[in-house]
């Protein structure tokens, strides 16, 4: 069985476009509801585009400000101008 | 004793208002830019009928000739609405303010040639009026528009217009040591200068265009796409010895049209797209203004930079390679 990376976001207006941009870039992502927080799983990798945000929000994003809004992740990270990447591959 | 902490995850009976989940197919929770743009404005019920113009109504689409099936398409891709605007100006006010500050302390303007500083009393600072008149027209569409997609971006235009127009005379009074006589200068330099009474004479015959889309392709396509670029990025050379304190004191406007070339050319092919109707229309709108503004620009770029009008065909040439590039027959 593969292992889960996950991403938890704070449910804002600020993560909304995040979380969209995630449930559209990564196929079979498992989405978790909480208080305040989406926790978002998927199998093996998981994968928030700058290109996916940008088009969303309608300014120019850096992978970097997901950390505003970031709560917790698991996997190892990969992060880069355009992608911010969770996983367990190496 | 153990103290259990659960929650309760409350889903809320509906995510955003109701004629925003009829807009997007589905109650879930919009952005701010959503719910601050779709359907905003009036439509129907309208008190009083406007007298001045008895044949139209308050908001009436028919105030100008192309014609959309819905003006809520035409979005603004900076997805802009009353606070995303503010921020994004501030922190571009802000640039701009420590790079007056940076010229002033050390007396970049001031210290530059007595050639250089008449170039700009004479190419820059009468530019302020045809910021203000560009204000007007950007207000004007505001009012005559339709749809609060299209009509809030253009108040929001008029605004920057009204903040170029306060630069540029920020930077006669770095000149004039506050005293405001280069102000004075341009004004006569602006109603008499022979290099500028054809700019002189687009921006008033815009001034009586009553079609507010037709308006709006004047404004965005042929004073924001030839003349502006013309003075703010082909003139440099002109300003000589000064021109680098000139490009710290402009960057705003050329950061400006850059981000909002993005909304306004986004509006135009989306216009454009609707119909053969409009693509007609907006085309020949798009080339009319684009040749004048060119027109215009000539002498301009005659008298600042000795090239026979070289810069202002260049620039009339990028303009209608970007209207091309939006889908118009030009």
């Amino acid at each position: 069985m593969a292992q889960i990376a996950s991403i938890t976001l704070v449910h804002t207006d600020e993560a909304r476009p995040i979380i969209e941009a995630i449930m559209a870039d990564n196929p079979g992502v498992r989405v978790l509801n909480m208080p305040g927080a989406v926790k978002l799983d998927c199998d093996g990798t998981i994968t928030v585009k700058r290109a996916s945000v940008e088009e969303r929000i309608g300014r120019s994003w850096d992978p970097q400000e997901i950390q505003l809004v970031l709560v917790s992740m698991a996997g190892n990270l990969d992060e880069d101008d355009d992608h911010f990447t969770l996983s367990w591959r190496h | 004793m153990t103290v259990q902490i659960k929650t309760i995850d409350l889903a809320p009976k509906r995510h955003t208002f109701g004629h925003i989940a009829r807009r997007l197919g589905e109650d879930k929770p919009a952005s701010r830019y959503q719910e601050a743009t779709f359907d905003i404005q009036a439509t129907t019920n309208f008190h009083y009928k406007p007298l001045w113009e008895p044949e139209y109504w308050t908001y009436d689409t028919r105030k100008t000739a192309v014609v959309m099936q819905d003006w809520y398409k035409p979005l603004d891709p900076r997805q802009y609405y009353y606070a995303a605007y503010n921020i994004a100006r501030a922190n571009m006010n802000q640039a701009a303010e420590r790079n007056f500050a940076f010229v002033e302390e050390r007396g970049l303007l001031t210290k530059a040639s007595e050639s250089a500083r008449a170039a700009i009393r004479r190419g820059l600072l009468p530019l302020r009026h045809l910021h203000w008149g560009s204000n007007m027209n950007m207000t004007e569409i505001c009012q005559r528009g339709y749809g609060t997609a299209v009509t809030a971006p253009c108040i929001f235009s008029a605004g920057d217009h009204l903040g170029m127009a306060q630069y540029v005379s920020r930077i006669g009074l770095q000149l004039d040591n506050q005293t405001g006589a280069t102000l004075d200068e341009a004004k006569q330099t602006w109603l008499n200068d022979a290099a500028w009474q054809e700019t002189r004479r687009l921006i008033e015959d815009t001034f009586v265009e009553r079609d507010w889309f037709h308006l709006y392709v004047a404004q965005t396509l042929g004073v924001n796409g030839v003349l502006l670029p013309l003075i703010y990025k082909s003139a440099e050379p002109a300003w000589g010895d000064a021109g680098l304190p000139v490009a710290l004191l402009t960057e705003f406007m050329n950061d400006w049209r850059a981000e909002e070339g993005r909304w306004s050319d986004a509006v135009i092919k989306i216009v454009a797209a609707e119909s053969e109707e409009n693509k007609a229309l907006v085309s020949g709108w798009a080339k009319h203004w684009i040749g004048r503004a060119t027109e215009a620009a000539k002498p301009l770029s005659a008298a600042l930079l000795n090239d026979g009008g070289a810069a202002a065909v260049a620039a009339g040439e990028a303009a209608l390679k970007k209207a091309a590039s939006l889908g118009l027959a030009v």
